[in-house]
């Protein structure tokens, strides 16, 4: 198996990046560009990660950069990003049940631990849950 | 010589040589101007804009420029203090206090901020023109961490706490996040400062202009000890102590005060004062045992000095693997405590293992945190209860009314009172290698050493933070490497794990120069020359005490001989020795899965 973060994430494709960009600092910016493509977003163990393997950089260094750019998210993201505006013209305009219809036709994503399940279902939720406590009672 | 370099300051000529700017050549003229960010020992950033002066360069223009960050010129005319250089300094000062938690009276900084000190002088009264930062905006304040407080409603993001972390401990546990308004100085993910891979130095706080980053304050808890009538209150002084508390009185730094501090620490109510020194010396003949069976065996070379807590948490946390290398000694605070609970009683008369309050004062944040290992008591209560630091002791005597130039000079409570010369110089980066050195010769040879002054292990200024060292002892080519600064550590502990390392021992002092600058002790950020005073303090006491190797001195031969045995005894190792744990788990480093 694949190095995993405690997150569950596969971080060897993290050392690839790594090493493409030389481990260097004034790379950053790209090696986070990068990261978010293969995640979607920023988990805090990745930049954990990578501020222990850069020299001169910090974990809370690269949380500092990641946290001034707008184009970086901290948070989990999906594959495709749906806004539904509900400003006033909008709201007037039946905003809401164009809402409600999304709400309808996509399943809610869960995210455990940094590890997202898209299309979620009440039963589905279940057999998640149940498989991870067996694996802490084994533990 | 070539051709004198020189300038003009506020109208006189001044010559420069090698400065790396503007503003260490007005500061050396005799000026000053204000600064926030700049600290001589750190990187510069020039973000503050405090540092502005006036620059007329020989074609006539005239420009406004940081001169921290502007290198000096020949032919230029600085002027420090003109109506614009105060106006935007007056602009920098009213921005930030509008956007400032401005509860001065209750703040630990109050009296030493400099922020507070500029918008005095410069005549702050009035910031309503600017939108102030609304109290439901406040963030929450940070005390989670034993040795250091973090107020973010305090912080005016100069960086500097980020530079010395950085520079100093090799990884910034501090660093900006956010933009604009919303930005702060902060570990990762705002995690409370407990629990990231701080290691408790207070290099951070040294440096901090303002109350966002003080010492854990203990003074209450102390005052409550000693107007206990039921308890005694012990106080033990570590050896940088002396040589820095001066300075909070107007002494000079270097000049040693042990006997005003005793005399302030009597005043104040203790009850028995010792010295940390005298337990400098049980460590060194612990740790040269150590250090000489080790060499004999050829076994977990090198040797790690042991005695500053934020090297030992820095193993703990990400290098648990190298741990077998740290010396088994408990550091001198870590000593003195549990010999005076087993043998005061049987000296003093109303003193008892109940009763018995133990109190020392630190030049070390750090320390606060290892009077806490849990290795270090026992259910709940612990060897030393409570540290104070340099700059705390100084608020005590402040507060209670002592005059301390003008103490009668008391001496330390017998029997262990008695200290050795390399105990004092155990402050100073490589006081302790030298002191190990000095007994270890005689373990060996049976000889004493007649080289005493080992100089090439001392120096404390920036060039000196690795410093290698190869003796001879009667044949056998020793190697000692003494290193200040955790980012210079981690480069011997590469070199250890690449297999490149020859030396035979490493001491390790997180601080850089040692404890002499450690973040207890007075505020020292803007003047790097302060702590060679201070170390020069600590080598001239050496210099002229009666004994200079611990092994000589009479009160530590008589500990070992009317209870301690010998060096490496069993009882030696039941009060004097500890172990260390694996604190991997959760650290900066624990990412993997195993
Ligand atoms: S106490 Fe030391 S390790 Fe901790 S944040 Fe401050 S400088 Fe860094
Ligand atoms: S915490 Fe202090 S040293 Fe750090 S950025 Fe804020 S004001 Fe500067
Ligand atoms: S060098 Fe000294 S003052 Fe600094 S953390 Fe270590 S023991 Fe404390
Ligand atoms: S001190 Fe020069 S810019 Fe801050």
């Amino acid at each position: 198996m694949s190095p995993q973060t405690h997150a569950g994430l596969d971080y060897s494709k993290v050392d690839e990046i790594l090493a493409n960009y030389g481990y260097e600092k004034s790379n950053l910016i790209a090696i986070l560009q990068k990261v978010q493509e293969v995640f979607r977003y920023l988990p805090l163990d990745v930049m954990t990660y990578i501020g222990t393997k850069i020299e001169g950089l910090s974990p809370a260094t690269v949380y500092g950069v990641a946290t001034f750019y707008a184009q970086f998210s901290l948070e989990p993201k999906g594959k495709y990003e749906i806004k539904v505006c509900d400003g006033t013209a909008c709201h007037v305009r039946g905003s809401m049940p164009v809402l409600n219809a999304v709400y309808q036709c996509l399943n809610p994503v869960v995210v455990v631990n940094g590890k997202v399940y898209p299309q979620m279902t009440a039963d589905a939720i279940k057999i998640v849950i149940a498989t991870i406590m067996n694996e802490e009672e084994g533990k | 010589m070539s051709d004198k370099k020189t300038l003009i300051i506020n109208g006189k000529e001044v010559e420069f040589t090698d400065e790396p700017n503007l503003l260490e050549v007005i500061r050396k003229a005799g000026f000053n101007v204000p600064t926030f960010c700049y600290r001589p020992d750190l990187t510069q950033y020039g973000a503050c804009r405090m540092c502005v002066v006036e620059v007329e360069y020989p074609n006539g223009r005239v420009l406004i420029n940081s001169s921290c960050t502007m290198p000096p010129e020949t032919g230029i005319k600085v002027k420090t203090n003109t109506e614009r250089t105060r106006r935007i300094r007056k602009t920098v000062l009213e921005l930030l206090l509008a956007n400032h938690d401005r509860e001065c009276t209750t703040c630990d900084k109050s009296g030493k901020c400099e922020l507070q000190q500029y918008a005095e002088e410069y005549g702050i009264k009035d910031v309503s023109k600017y939108v102030a930062k609304r109290k439901e905006d406040f963030l929450p304040i940070d005390d989670s961490n034993p040795s250091i407080v973090r107020d973010p409603n305090k912080c005016i993001l100069c960086g500097a706490c980020v530079r010395a972390c950085s520079e100093f401990q090799g990884h910034s546990v501090l660093g900006f996040a956010n933009r604009g308004s919303k930005t702060v100085v902060q570990p990762i993910a705002g995690k409370p400062l407990a629990k990231v891979d701080c290691v408790y130095c207070g290099q951070c706080q040294a440096v901090c202009p303002t109350g966002a980053l003080t010492i854990k304050n203990e003074v209450n808890e102390v005052w409550n000890l000693i107007t206990d009538p039921q308890k005694k209150v012990l106080a033990q002084i570590a050896p940088s102590v002396r040589v820095a508390i001066g300075e909070e009185f107007g002494l000079e730094p270097g000049e040693n005060t042990i006997k005003l501090v005793n005399a302030a620490l009597k005043e104040i109510g203790f009850d028995l004062v010792f010295d940390t020194n005298f337990s400098a010396d049980l460590t060194i003949m612990e740790e040269a045992h150590e250090f000489v069976e080790r060499l004999s065996k050829g076994e977990n070379l090198p040797l790690f000095t042991s005695c500053c807590p934020a090297w030992v948490r820095y193993l703990e946390l990400q290098h648990p693997d190298m741990l077998k290398h740290l010396s088994s000694c408990k550091s001198p605070q870590g000593m003195l405590s549990p010999v005076l609970r087993t043998l005061v009683p049987k000296y003093f008369e109303g003193f008892s293992e109940e009763n018995i309050n133990i109190v020392s004062i630190m030049p070390c944040t750090a320390k606060k945190a290892e009077a806490k290992r849990s290795q270090l008591g026992k259910d709940g209560k612990f060897e030393t209860d409570y540290v104070l630091t340099t700059q705390e002791l100084a608020k005590m005597i402040k507060s209670a009314g002592i005059d301390f130039k003008s103490l009668e000079p008391a001496e330390g409570d017998s029997p262990f009172a008695l200290y050795s010369g390399a105990a004092t110089i155990f402050g100073a980066s490589g006081g302790v290698a030298e002191a190990a050195v000095r007994t270890a010769y005689e373990f060996v040879t049976g000889e004493p050493l007649s080289d005493i002054d080992i100089k090439s292990m001392r120096g404390v200024d920036k060039n000196h933070r690795c410093k290698d060292v190869e003796l001879d002892i009667k044949g056998t080519k020793v190697k000692v490497r003494v290193v200040s600064t955790l980012k210079e550590a981690e480069k011997s502990l590469q070199e250890i794990k690449n297999g490149t390392s020859d030396f035979h021992m490493l001491e390790v002092m997180a601080c850089p120069g040692g404890c002499i600058n450690g973040g207890g002790q007075p505020r020292s950020c803007d003047d790097t020359h302060v702590k060679e005073k201070r170390a020069q303090g600590l080598y001239k006491e050496d210099s002229e005490l009666t004994y200079r190797r611990s092994n000589d001195n009479p009160d530590i031969k008589k500990l070992y001989a009317e209870y301690l045995e010998a060096p490496g005894s069993h009882k030696a190792h039941e009060l004097l020795h500890t172990v260390y744990e694996d604190k991997f788990k959760g650290s900066y480093k624990d990412v993997v899965k195993a």
